[in-house]
């Protein structure tokens, strides 16, 4: 068990291409982080500068107390899973999960003991003696897992490791995930694209755009107060609905003629970004702000009406037993659940 | 092996059109027969020759019938000194020719894989220079360079040694390239778990690499021993002394010798024995790597 230190961590590769901006994180112990952004932003990138698979240009990373960065992979004392499981397709289940034990000079009976644990835990008892080929994966994911937490390291890095499951079983592994990691103890740092399993794993997320940290946080505060546009945008299905408001004389006004009954942010700029979740809107009202609802999205657990609001793309979401339909709707904006965003820079107001 | 996948091509069946299938059907099987009627037929004519005398075969050339030399032209093939130092046996040249076939086929794949090894897996300034300039001497054969090759092994004083039969053929770079497309194949993610499961270089080529090249292995195996086995032109120079020969080459030596009872005949009989018994081990290396070539290629998934 250990906690986690980037200091200034940034990774330039040698065409001048700079994947990871300095980014420096404290990760206590026993937590499990979450990097999340789309593809390309330098989420695995720095995921494999922490296992070591590629090098730190510049700053430092510490696991437990001590700077790891010019040490092996195989010394840092972690343990990482891969997007496609990277098992060795020529050696048996148990063989797979104790290769890394055997290289570190355990006795037979010592990775005997660790896989059979591992294996009760996993419930993969009955696959030991089977070749990965044999096995679904699910059970393949599993083994990944187990060849991970035989070791006992003080670090998990877990690469997008459910991305090749589907979707019912990609639930079923979050959970089963975060279970052992909780029960287990060890400090985890997660990759994902998917910001599902970014809410609902993380004790903390990292949103990264374009090598850059946009926003570190639990999953709450991200959620409640995205830090930029990109934040708010990337985080949440739907995604936070954004409007260019202009600031008229203390009014916001979308599309020249609807004024938002909002009270404005005190900014120098003549235009906002104004953010709403589409749940936290509301159907009725008095009518001074109108939703022309165009498609109606049924999802049973709720349903989406996608429509424009002052000539502006805008989604809300209701609950199943209230009706509506297509045309225009009155709508409620209530004060305590807008956000409003830097018209240029995206930051949050 | 060509015989084996035309007829597994042939076998399924057409239920609902029954009677062109089997048309279509005994057409294919018409071609495999007279496929392997020309394949057969003129190894099953030395086999019926080699049982008759020295003396009726020079006489009346390759016949079918059977009379009862077959035993003692065998016998005399492989246990008969032979050659003017009378130092050479059949089984000699045989265990010669196996060395060779051997050394050459084990050699060429451990030395390739080695190379394409450090070739793919090693961040080495001119790695990809390397490999063209390896890849480049397939346009330079030892038939090319044979006086110099020559020149060397005999200035080492490897002339007439195993080593010097050997060494100097193991270099290949078409193993080199199959070996480094095949371990381009494999998937980064593996070499990355491997290096976290603490495997250093040498256990990884030993615990991954090698286990999961065990298709390419017996490929390059086949191909290579019976490349290694038809050699004739490199042991001809580089071995003078008979016993050193190899089945190849000593075959033609028996030929030449001329018989020792009473007429001055070439041993005819001897010589095609020695040739069918040339023929079995590159046969029974094919029929049993078959097996492994498939089931490797079956069972692996990288």
């Amino acid at each position: 068990m250990a906690q986690v230190t980037l200091d200034r961590v940034r990774k330039t590769y040698p065409n001048g291409f700079e994947a990871v901006q300095p980014c420096s994180v404290e990760i206590p112990d026993g937590e499990l982080v979450v990097l999340v952004g789309p593809s390309g932003c330098g989420k695995s990138t720095l995921l494999r500068m922490i296992a070591g698979l590629e090098d730190i240009t510049d700053g430092a990373l510490s696991i437990g107390t001590d700077v790891v960065n010019d040490k092996d992979p195989a010394d840092r004392n972690i343990a990482m899973v891969f997007q496609n499981y990277a098992l060795y397709p020529h050696m048996s289940v148990a063989k797979n999960m104790g290769y890394g034990l055997k290289n570190r000079g355990a006795s037979k009976a010592e990775i005997d003991a660790k896989v059979q644990e591992a294996a009760r835990i996993l419930n993969l008892g009955d696959y030991l003696d089977r070749r990965p080929s044999q096995l679904s994966g699910g059970q393949r994911q599993r083994v990944a897992m187990g060849r991970a937490i035989v070791r006992d390291p003080e670090l998990f890095l877990f690469d997008e490791p459910l991305s090749n499951l589907d979707a019912k079983l990609r639930n079923q592994m979050r959970i089963e995930i975060r279970a052992l990691q909780q029960r287990l103890g060890v400090t985890s740092v997660y990759v994902t694209h998917d910001q599902v399993e970014a809410m609902t794993m993380a004790d903390r997320i990292i949103v990264l755009n374009a090598g850059r940290v946009e926003q570190i946080g639990t999953p709450t505060e991200i959620y409640e107060r995205p830090a930029s546009t990109f934040v708010a945008g990337f985080m949440g299905a739907p995604p936070m609905n954004l409007m260019t408001a202009a600031l008229v004389s203390g009014q916001l006004q979308v599309g020249g003629e609807t004024k938002l009954p909002l009270t404005p942010p005190a900014v120098a700029t003549d235009e906002v970004l104004v953010g709403y979740r589409p749940e936290d809107v509301r159907l009725g009202g008095d009518g001074s702000v109108v939703l022309d609802v165009q498609i109606i999205e049924e999802l049973g657990a709720n349903r989406l009406l996608h429509g424009q609001l002052g000539g502006q793309a805008f989604s809300i979401s209701i609950g199943k037993d209230e009706q509506a339909q297509v045309g225009p709707q009155p709508i409620t904006l209530p004060q305590d659940r807008v956000h409003f965003f830097h018209p240029e820079r995206g930051t949050r107001l | 092996m060509t015989d084996m996948t035309q007829a597994s091509i042939a076998t399924p069946a057409r239920p609902r059109r029954s009677k062109r299938f089997r048309w279509s059907q005994v057409f294919d099987h018409a071609i495999l027969c007279t496929g392997a009627f020309f394949m057969v037929f003129p190894v099953f004519l030395v086999l019926m020759t080699t049982s008759f005398e020295d003396a009726d075969i020079v006489r009346n050339g390759l016949q079918f019938g059977f009379e009862g030399q077959m035993l003692e032209n065998f016998e005399a093939a492989m246990f008969e000194a032979a050659g003017f130092s009378k130092a050479i046996t059949g089984t000699r040249m045989l265990m010669n020719s196996l060395i060779l076939g051997f050394g050459f086929a084990i050699g060429k794949i451990v030395i390739s894989m080695m190379a394409a090894y450090a070739i793919v897996y090693f961040r080495l300034r001119f790695a990809t220079f390397a490999f063209w300039i390896i890849f480049t001497t397939l346009l330079l054969p030892l038939e090319v360079r044979i006086l110099p090759s020559y020149e060397a092994i005999q200035s080492l004083g490897l002339a007439n040694t195993y080593s010097g039969l050997i060494i100097p053929l193991i270099a290949s770079a078409t193993g080199t390239f199959f070996f480094r497309q095949f371990f381009r194949s494999i998937p980064e993610e593996l070499v990355e778990a491997a290096r976290i499961d603490g495997a250093g270089p040498i256990k990884f080529f030993i615990d991954i690499l090698v286990p999961l090249s065990r298709t390419m292995i017996a490929a390059i195996f086949i191909i290579m021993f019976v490349y290694g086995w038809n050699q004739y032109l490199w042991p001809t120079l580089i071995t003078t002394d008979e016993g050193m020969f190899t089945l190849v080459r000593g075959i033609k030596q028996i030929v030449q010798v001329l018989s020792q009872t009473g007429a001055m005949i070439p041993e005819y009989g001897k010589a095609l024995a020695l040739s069918l018994i040339a023929m079995i081990p590159p046969v029974l290396i094919v029929i049993f790597f078959q097996s492994w070539f498939v089931k490797g290629l079956t069972e692996s998934d990288k």
